[in-house]
């Protein structure tokens, strides 16, 4: 019925039908389901995704009534999984939920290949040694992982993943698929055949700008040997130009066409971001490559051959002034091109497809079409396993944090949030988990996390005092507050992967819960 | 320390936070068992909105040690809200927002006390909100947003030297999404800039031009416009387009696709006719999780001290990559609502009348039907119909005498003002002077009341 498009209205508007049917395909399994486990969850819930597994092995305590929405009164004593389960799936009767009562440390030891049949794993409040253990695990199977966790005013996200290609990256401010200083055939004609010197003052205001500019465009290359404007006074006078071709002060087509003169001088061809994704080794592709790569590998081509060092047509223009009949014009010619690329990339696909022997129609129309519409905004996210960083993170990158006034406050988070798991390792508690021996336990965290940084090859007098006593302070407290936050990111990272939609975050999220100046660390 | 290891608490993880010390704090920190109990019953917090931040500052806030709550919001539930309000039903469409969010919340959290109040805004008494020691604001339009910090501004009371009086600060936390971006921010009137001091960061919506619409459309956006604001007043004389009203709707979306059928523009659904229509701004529940999150952890550290607070603004984008920024913008020193106020010198002659009569004149304020208020006092209201009656024998007199014969003195005014070409609602502090009254009255009056 109609209901699921209103009550999924607003998200529709973001990510579309093809984002939705992904969302309801996954299916999530969720580990720990404290505060920051649940609120990720029920933002997943809400949205529709496909299904959900909570694994928790632990009794709703009293305190847990202080931090979770998701457990009331009548579930102290029950099992928590069971307990945030039923609510979560109060949320929702369109998702699949159910239940494990289980620690997942012990899932992680005795049954890896459990998690093999999961689109995603969210692991919460894990500590290191589970970390590293269940990031193999998912890695080995070729399933996302997202770690989160709170702790007290700070926390952090992190994901984990080989490898996510994204077509539909959706920047926000992208600059438009003019090809202005480089104009097909057909567009060129087109400016050829509009006269701009018409007399009627109500046609010559509605030339659109992009036919004024491609004809000023060429008029100036005859007069300049084929070159376009490039140094700042030719600029000057090709703007001077378009000014001089004014007949009245309100003609808004030419003043968007001086402002947007800047495109006629842009160089050509593709960007560096796009040249690296062409350079990627992925792009030599053999018969298990992803169909991503087998698109860039006909990309390629296209670029040397018929592209002409540009990038297939996005086919869409931005609105400007213009009669309707020249706009509808302009679409058509655009339109058109954006088909025509489209197809010699579809034709180049296919013969790849074949000559790697995989079924040439593997990959539809519809996603060619969409990689064409999107070639120049293409990105790839690649994490390494949480071990590779914890063993040896950048360390160039790690100096840099540690003296940079921005990031001392976050890099010395990270590196406390790594200490006292260390410290509770040796000592069977976080520090200040329990009150009582709060001074015995900062010096010891201190000697953790200066040990811990000397192992890496840094300096331990970067770490203030003031942030030793405060994580001991926060003694391991899931606050509400926090734990909402933490899982308000971690679920829009966890949209984000299944909908192939939008750009995940690099690296590792530390939150500052302070003033509020958390960082990524790219480590 | 008091607590043992082992007893069981409810509040077990937020004592760490307010029953110990530490040394990133405000100076106002006080920690200890009696800090976590002031909370529970001395800080009272109004949450604006019970919407996609409203709902979540509700949960957010009672599982923070706040127990004296109060809601307000004059919207219904409906079914497109349900992606992301989690405290609302299928079964709940229909219902008042405030009342729902306060039920469920109280329902699950034990020991917290909601007060719903399915109103406008704009319906309260300035007194309503003078109870509040935090107001938190989960909403989705400007003039809202804008009609609350006055409102909070309007408190704010000034020393000789224009310093303002702590005790007359009235803390803001506002937040506010769209689609995967937001933003927290947290305004001590008089200290931090307000809502209208940093106005800029809000620009008005872009309209299209009238004449694109009528005679030289491209989109279709500019098609569903053309139904919506020209030919709707064609066929329909008189009768005001409700957007609410699914058959007006429909109408809309047929003529705009008449029309872009008419001269080749694709793109008309029914979807986007709503989205134009409406000014629909796509909302998902993680982002409002997260911004609702940060205003509650900063009502939180306003309202005990037991962390450093925002200062001021802070953006979230998630859309590409992760970006989170802290800005601390500057008050403006000028501005009309959270500034001293406009001063106004009067003759101690002038009756109620002729004040509210030089309001609408006043070049800066252009005030029409104003209400007065002078100390919680209602000197004059234009509405409802009761209230006028009784104050209207007011108008005749001297505001001089009104006010209790003081040299000057703060008044607040209510009315009407065109903002944007649109009438909005508006509350106006104003610093009245009475000229050849000397300030030995003042300290007279003030010390025999
Ligand atoms: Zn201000």
């Amino acid at each position: 019925m109609a209901e699921p498009k209103t009550k999924y209205d607003r998200q529709l508007r973001i990510w579309g039908d093809q984002g939705q049917a992904a969302l309801e395909k996954a299916s999530i399994c969720l580990l720990n389901c404290g505060p920051t486990g649940s609120e990720t969850l029920k933002n997943l819930v809400l949205g529709g995704i496909g299904s959900i597994t909570v694994i928790d092995g632990s009794k709703v305590e009293l305190g847990d009534l202080g931090n979770n929405f998701m457990v009331d009164e009548s579930s102290v004593g029950q099992s928590k999984a069971k307990c945030v389960c039923a609510f979560l799936q109060e949320l929702n009767d369109a998702v699949k939920a159910k239940f494990i009562e289980e620690y997942p440390e012990a899932l992680i030891e005795t049954n890896p290949s459990f998690f093999s049949q999961f689109t995603l794993v969210v692991a919460t409040q894990l500590v290191e040694d589970s970390m590293v253990k269940l990031d193999r695990i998912c890695r080995e199977a070729n399933v996302m992982l997202v770690f989160a966790r709170s702790y007290g005013l700070t926390g952090l996200v992190r994901i984990s993943v080989k490898e996510h290609t994204v077509i539909e990256s959706k920047p926000d401010h992208f600059l438009d698929d003019l090809r202005l200083n480089n104009p097909w055939p057909e567009l060129r004609r087109l400016a050829e055949t509009t006269d701009l010197q018409v007399s009627d003052p109500i046609s010559h205001k509605h030339i659109p700008y992009v036919i004024i500019l491609v004809k000023m465009a060429d008029e100036w290359a005859k007069s300049h040997g084929g070159n376009l404007p490039s140094t700042r006074e030719e600029k000057k006078e090709f703007k001077d130009l378009l000014k001089a071709r004014m007949i009245a002060l309100d003609e808004d087509n030419y003043k968007e066409a001086i402002d947007a003169s800047f495109k006629v001088f842009a160089p050509r061809g593709i960007s560096s971001d796009l040249q690296q994704v062409i350079n990627d080794g992925c792009a030599e592709v053999d018969s298990s490559s992803l169909d991503f790569w087998i698109m860039v590998a006909a990309l390629k081509e296209f670029l040397a051959k018929e592209g002409g060092g540009e990038a297939p047509l996005e086919g869409s223009i931005p609105d400007m002034t213009s009669s309707t009949e020249h706009y509808v014009n302009l679409q058509n010619i655009y339109f058109a091109k954006a088909d025509a690329d489209f197809l010699a990339i579809e034709q180049r696909v296919r013969n790849i497809l074949k000559k790697i022997g995989r079924d040439p129609n593997s990959i539809s129309k519809a996603i060619i079409k969409s990689f064409c519409k999107n070639a120049r905004k293409l990105k790839i996210c690649r994490y390494r396993l949480v071990e590779e960083e914890f063993n040896s993170p950048i360390l160039s990158e790690l100096q840099k944090y540690l003296t940079d006034e921005d990031y001392s406050v976050a890099v010395g988070f990270y590196i406390l949030l790594r200490a006292v798991d260390r410290f509770a390792a040796n000592y069977n508690s976080f520090p200040g988990q329990f009150n009582g021996a709060m001074d015995e336990d900062i010096s010891r965290l201190k000697i953790t996390a200066v040990g811990l940084l000397g192992d890496l090859g840094c300096n331990g007098s970067t770490l203030t005092e003031d942030l030793i006593n405060e994580m001991c302070r926060f003694g391991a407290a899931e606050l509400h507050a926090v734990a909402a936050l933490i899982g308000g990111i971690a679920s829009q990272e966890v949209i984000k992967l299944i909908t192939r939609q939008f750009v995940p975050m690099p690296g590792t999220f530390i939150f500052n819960g302070i003033d509020h100046k958390s960082q990524l660390l790219l480590l | 320390m008091a607590e043992t290891a082992t007893q069981p608490s409810r509040s077990r993880d937020l004592d760490k936070l307010l029953l110990r010390p530490g040394n990133l704090v405000e100076p106002t920190f006080e920690p200890g068992p009696g800090l976590r109990d002031d909370l529970k019953e001395y800080v009272k917090v109004l949450v604006v909105g019970a919407g996609g931040l409203g709902c979540e500052l509700l949960k957010d806030l009672a599982l923070s040690g706040f127990r004296e709550l109060e809601v307000i919001d004059m919207d219904r539930i409906e079914v497109s809200n349900l992606n992301r309000q989690f405290l609302f039903r299928v079964e709940d469409v229909g219902k008042p927002k405030a009342e729902v969010a306060a039920k469920r919340v109280m329902e699950r959290v034990s020991g917290v006390n909601i007060v719903p109040h399915f109103a406008r805004i704009e319906d309260k008494e300035l007194e309503f909100y003078s109870n509040f020691s935090i107001i938190a604001l989960g909403l989705d339009s400007i003039e809202a947003r804008s009609y609350i910090n006055a409102v909070a501004c309007s408190f704010l009371e000034y020393d000789a030297d224009d310093n303002p009086l702590e005790e007359t600060i009235k803390p803001m936390v506002d937040g506010g999404t769209e689609g995967f971006k937001g933003h927290a921010r947290v305004i001590k009137p008089g200290i931090t800039p307000c809502f209208e001091c940093t106005i800029w960061l809000f620009p008005p919506q872009v309209k299209f031009p009238l004449c694109t619409l009528a005679e030289t459309p491209r989109t279709a956006a500019h098609c569903i416009e053309y139904a919506h604001l020209i030919k709707w007043d064609e066929v329909h004389s008189g009768k005001t387009f409700d957007p609410d009203d699914p058959e007006h709707m429909k109408w809309v979306y047929n003529e705009a696709v008449k029309r872009a059928e008419l001269f080749g523009i694709p793109g008309v659904t029914y979807s986007l006719t709503q989205g134009v229509v409406k000014n629909i701004i796509p909302a998902i529940a993680s982002t409002n999780a997260i911004i609702s999150a940060a205003c509650a952890l900063e009502t939180l550290k306003i309202a005990s001290g037991c962390s450093k607070t925002l200062s001021n603004y802070l953006t979230y984008n998630g859309a590409q990559g992760l970006h989170t920024k802290v800005t601390e913008f500057v008050r403006e020193r000028d501005c009309l609502v959270c500034g001293p106020g406009i001063l106004v010198e009067l003759d101690t002659s002038v009756t109620l009348e002729k004040f509210i009569g030089l309001l609408e004149e006043h070049p800066k304020l252009h005030l029409s039907k104003a209400s007065i208020t002078h100390r919680g006092k209602s000197l004059y209201m234009q509405a409802p119909p009761v209230l006028e009656e009784m104050t209207r024998s007011n108008l005749s007199l001297p505001l001089f005498e009104l006010m209790g014969k003081i040299s000057k003195d703060i008044v607040h005014a209510t009315g009407t003002t065109i903002k944007n070409d649109k009438k909005t609602s508006s509350l106006i502090k104003l610093r009245v002077a009475f000229k050849g009254v000397d300030g030995v009255t003042d300290m007279d009056t003030a010390g025999g009341a």
